[in-house]
């Protein structure tokens, strides 16, 4: 295995070019879980730990431009106001330990169902950015994930960064596991209200081949808060309409049994999750318009 | 985290600092809370080479042929090792029977069994030699429970076998079975007012130690071998290593290196047999370190268990009689299998008082994983089903389950379904009333100062799964019995050596055993005993290994009381010849040399009345004192295999839990707030260990309540989670409050009269669990640990 240390952006996309099968490695949280296991035996690793640019980010008027390699740690101190929900997610990710090295960029090369970054990114809405010698292309999150540990990586191409709406109303983001910390989703759910387009996204994790947004159920509810009148007037959900929102949320998923936990469980639990989900960013909302802060 | 009740001062023995009662402090903790502590897997030879071992794939099949010529020809390869490579005629080893291969013969019978082991001078290298090594299977049909293990025709796991349990077993692959008869349960039934059943199942839990299974064999120039490594017990180890090799044990010299946890899962052998092999066919020294996944098919088991329950009682609450069948799951190798089958039987009645009984335990022999020792060892898989009954029959009678508890429990005197007598303090009562009658942790405990919500105090943790919606709060009792020390007739003495000398003019103390140092403490108590004994301050711990007598295994909460017993007693022979010595040179100087009661304290030889008589340094110059000897305690008899009476433990240890739980009755998911327990350790040796014992037993309890399994596909026997990511054990947040009350109430058969404490936690807590999860949300939940799907019906 060759060990590949670009020491500058162009460089690394360069050597990409050069070596389409390098796997890119930035925290290791989780390639080099792969290769202790032998599960990967990639014939280049390319270290992506000498470009500063990857480690930053910056606070635009409509975004966040996130860095691919921005620790979970930096988005929890810094970012709880402009990503609330991606702050919640980074929260729930592996341990201490893991948060300091582990990174969105990494979430989402792996492209894994059940990494916690993907519904906090659906639900907030977000870009990829992604270059390679070719040229920079933006690829929006949904479009993303084409499959179970699949994404619309071009060989060539590389994660350069994530632009991600910042928040212009509450975030939330829950996720069961079957240990209180440090362990992996069964599944999980993302929601933001974006008061400023009067629209509600959603973000489901672990409970299909990819994580998905539940369309139908932001369909439901955008239509029925419009109808309503709800974003004006501010008052409660009606019940009825949070448990269609729910079922709906449920209904989006496609998930299997396995070892952590059965289909059934998964679909009932993110219907759970979307309902209760729906009530605390409802409840910041009727409380001050615009809460940017998740609550926990 | 709040402590009442617990001992501080020094009750009985000597005055001397650092004695017994002290919450002296280990002399490994500040460097394991460091990372500086040295594990077995840390050590490092010049020019060593690196074991690696190649494992089936399958959980039962026919070896046709094993090709090791690609291995062998990998650069870097010294050995490539299969069955047929064996030294001797000694080809199998065992705990108790001698059924487990060194490596794989003709068959392999588990998911995960050795069948090849490499050495190569990188540890890569060597994975990867092994990868190359080419085995033709024939799948064979599998064997995973009762039903399949015993239908006609079924394959069986061992077909010749010549073990002592082979002759009277209903079944090939029953690895043992043991009834308990007594009195006359169906005439009792009669008496019943109410009849509960009930059947309960207990998931595979592994003991999870931290230091994965690793040791280093360094040949010597005599032809024998040296070998250190992470063990439970350096002599049988020993016994079943040095045959293999075709070695006298002297030639096989055992060294106890750093051990990271053991909890049972290194009471069986793993790879010490493979590296001594791989260090005298390559003459280097071999080092193995198993990773985590290659662990979990390194170490045996808990058994799983299937439990069927019937207990009778009257309306003013009396029970009348118990009918129960306990299977327990041994996997393919007998292990400890035979002793759990006798622990769980023997304890299958629980701490109360049932006079008619007709109890039957058995192990199987399948091709799940093997399974043998874990702390609580049998009688945890019992108390699980015991206490859910408990609680059954309180709701029938509309009785407090604490209340109904009480009424039955047993006490000193009482005799049990083996017809032996408990002859010492059995406080079950007292330790229900103690738990019972804690204050509550308030309710809404999550709601901060501000009235929002802290997740980390709810079910789901910072996951973030709810602010309060669906939670309902639980409360349960239960309280378990476990036996202490090794039982049936088992000759389970220990050794230890002692010596006295003076060293730069201040007398010092060696202490040599050959115990097992897992974690439990066992290096600080026994100093504290050389220090109480003989008046020294300065007490020197030797290494474990096999140059001193063997101190059993540290296992079955045994070792404070028998290696323990063993310091204290050498301690006494070696304080009767210092005195001896001081007679001699001073008996004319001062009549009570001869005639009062005489004691070593702070160096000095004193009268009971503390007059002191002579300084050691005068008593012994350049003399010095030095003993080894062995130590039993009192002798126990088999349990009769038709009707299980006879007298086959040495001592009970009693712990009582209440458990508060907060549950997310919509997800399924628990929160433990607080865990309880009472527990009556005879004399705290040394209370800040005994505090860490009782709480980490009970959070291991706690961790088969509502997280920990192997899971094992029931059509193919293979596993399908070892690993950490879905292997969960506890984290920091979901190990409640412990608040720990310890009663001392001796035993006067016992050193000091202490009871051993360490397993008997981890039988309580669960079933303490579980009946605060049904108590929150109405649910009858049979099985453990209790998964979000049982607790929401998906």
């Amino acid at each position: 295995m060759d060990f590949l240390r670009p020491a500058a952006w162009e460089e690394a996309l360069a050597a990409k070019a050069e070596h389409p099968t390098a796997v890119p490695i930035a925290g290791g949280t989780d390639v080099m879980v792969e290769i202790n296991f032998d599960h990967r035996r990639p014939e280049y690793l390319m270290d992506l730990n000498r470009i500063g640019e990857l480690s930053e980010w910056a606070v635009g008027e409509e975004h966040v431009r996130l860095g691919a390699s921005v620790p979970y740690t930096r988005i929890m101190e810094h970012l709880r106001t402009e990503l609330p929900g991606l702050a919640l997610a980074s929260h729930t990710v592996g341990s201490p330990q893991i948060r300091n090295r582990g990174s969105v960029g990494g979430n989402l090369g792996a492209a894994s169902p059940a990494g916690d970054a993907h519904p906090a990114l659906l639900s907030a809405g977000a870009e990829v950015e992604v270059e390679s010698v070719r040229g920079v292309r933006r690829i929006p999150v949904e479009d993303f994930y084409t499959g179970v540990k699949r994404n619309a990586l071009a060989p060539d191409e590389l994660i350069k960064a994530v632009l991600i709406k910042k928040a212009s109303g509450p975030q939330q983001f829950s996720k069961v596991g079957t240990r209180n910390a440090m362990v992996i989703a069964v599944c999980a759910f993302g929601i933001a209200l974006h008061p400023d387009t009067r629209t509600v996204k959603t973000g489901i994790g672990s409970a299909a081949p990819t994580p998905l947004r539940a369309r139908a159920a932001e369909d439901f509810l955008n239509a029925a808060l419009e109808e309503g009148g709800f974003w004006e007037s501010g008052k409660v959900i009606t019940p009825s309409v949070a448990k269609q929102f729910a079922a709906l949320a449920s209904g989006a998923c496609n998930p299997i049994d396995d070892v952590r936990g059965t289909a059934k469980y998964r679909r009932h639990a993110v219907g759970i999750m979307a309902r209760r989900t729906l009530g605390w960013t409802w409840e910041q909302y009727r409380a001050t318009g615009t809460t940017l802060e998740g609550a926990a | 985290m709040a402590t009442t009740g617990t001992p501080t001062d020094i009750t009985q023995g000597s005055r001397t600092k650092g004695g017994i009662g002290e919450s002296t402090l280990r002399p490994d903790g500040t460097l394991k809370v460091t990372g500086e502590f040295a594990y077995s897997s840390d050590m490092w030879h010049e020019d060593m080479l690196w074991g690696h071992t190649l494992r089936s794939t399958v959980a039962h099949a026919e070896i046709r042929s094993i090709d090791t010529a690609e291995a062998l020809a990998t650069p870097g390869v010294y050995a490539v090792l299969t069955h047929d490579d064996l030294p001797t005629e000694v080809k199998r080893y065992g705990l108790e029977f001698q059924d487990t291969p060194v490596l794989a013969h003709g068959k392999v019978r588990h998911h995960g069994e050795p069948v090849a082991i490499v050495a190569a001078d990188h540890p890569e290298t060597a994975r990867r030699a092994a990868a190359k090594i080419r085995i033709d299977y024939a799948d064979l049909p599998v064997v995973t429970d009762e039903a399949s293990a015993t239908a006609e025709g079924a394959p069986l796991v061992h077909e010749h076998r010549d073990d002592h349990h082979a002759d009277h077993v209903p079944h090939p692959n029953i690895v043992h079975r043991q009834p308990i008869v007594r009195g006359d349960a169906d005439r009792a039934a009669e008496r019943a007012d109410v009849i509960v059943s009930g059947e309960y199942v207990f998931g595979m839990q592994d003991q999870a130690f931290l230091g994965p299974e690793s040791g280093l064999a360094v040949p010597g120039e005599d032809g024998g071998v040296d070998l250190y490594v992470a063990t439970q017990w350096l002599h049988s180890d020993l016994r079943q290593i040095a045959p293999v090799l075709g070695l006298p044990e002297e030639k096989v010299r055992m060294t106890l290196s750093g051990v990271g946890g053991a909890f049972g899962g290194r009471e069986d052998l793993s790879m010490q047999i493979h590296a001594c092999l791989l260090a005298l066919r390559t003459g280097k020294p071999v080092k193995i370190v198993y990773n985590r996944f290659e662990s979990f098919f390194g170490h045996v088991h808990r058994h799983p268990a299937k439990l069927w329950y019937e207990h009778g009682a009257t309306k003013d609450g009396k029970l009348t009689h118990l009918k129960c069948r306990i299977v327990l799951d041994g996997g393919a190798y007998a292990s400890a299998s035979p002793a759990v089958v006798g622990n769980a039987s023997s304890l299958s009645v629980g701490p109360y008082v049932v006079e008619d009984v007709d109890i039957e335990a058995l192990a199987l022999y399948t091709n799940n994983p093997p399974c043998g020792a874990m702390r609580g060892f049998g009688a945890v898989q019992a108390c699980f089903a015991y206490e859910a009954q408990m609680d059954k029959l309180a709701a029938r009678l509309d009785m407090d389950p604490v209340e109904f508890r009480r009424l039955n429990a047993m006490e000193q005197g009482t005799l049990l379904p083996t017809g032996q007598r408990v002859d010492s303090p059995a406080p079950v009562a007292e330790l229900l009333r103690r738990v019972k009658a804690r204050p509550m942790p308030p309710e809404r405990q999550w709601l901060t100062a501000g009235e929002a919500a802290d997740v980390r105090a709810l079910p789901g943790g910072l996951s973030n799964t709810t602010h309060g919606e669906g939670v309902v709060r639980g409360v349960g009792y239960a309280v378990g019995i476990k036996n202490v020390g090794f039982s049936e007739g088992f000759d389970d003495y220990s050794t230890a050596r002692v010596r006295m000398e003076v060293v730069g003019g201040e007398p010092v103390v060696t202490v040599h055993t050959a115990m097992a140092e897992v974690g439990q403490g066992g290096v600080t108590v026994h100093a504290q005993i050389a220090r109480t004994e003989l008046g020294v301050a300065q007490v020197t711990i030797q290494p474990a290994d096999t140059r001193v007598g063997s101190a059993g295994s540290t296992s079955a909460s045994r070792q404070t009381y028998v290696t323990g017993g063993a310091v204290k007693n050498t301690c006494e022979h070696v304080r009767e010849q210092v005195l001896e010595i001081g007679r001699a040179k001073f008996g004319t100087y001062h009549p009570a040399w001869a005639t009062a009661e005489l004691l070593l304290e702070s160096g000095k030889v004193v009268t009971d009345g503390g007059e002191v008589l002579a300084d050691l340094v005068d008593v012994l110059e350049s003399e010095s004192v030095d003993l080894e000897l062995r130590w039993r305690h009192r002798p126990t008899e088999a349990f009769d295999l038709r009707t299980g009476q006879g007298n086959g433990h040495v001592q009970y240890s009693f712990a009582a839990h209440r458990a508060v739980v907060e549950v997310d009755t919509e997800l399924g998911l628990v929160k433990v707030i607080e865990l309880a327990v009472a527990q009556d350790v005879g004399k705290a040796l040394n209370p800040l260990s005994v505090l860490g014992q009782i709480q980490g037993g009970t959070t291991q309890g706690l961790g088969v309540a509502v997280m920990e399994e192997i899971i094992v596909d029931p059509r193919t026997a293979k596993v399908r989670n070892p690993s950490f990511t879905d292997y969960l054990i506890p984290t920091i947040l979901d190990t409640p409050t412990i608040p720990v009350d310890v009663l001392e109430l001796a035993d006067e058969h016992a050193p000091y009269g202490l009871r051993g404490i360490g397993e008997a936690p981890t039988l309580s807590s669960t079933p303490a669990v579980l009946a605060a999860i049904r108590d929150a949300t109405g649910l009858e939940l049979n099985r453990t640990p209790v998964r979000p799907e049982h607790l929401t019906g998906t």
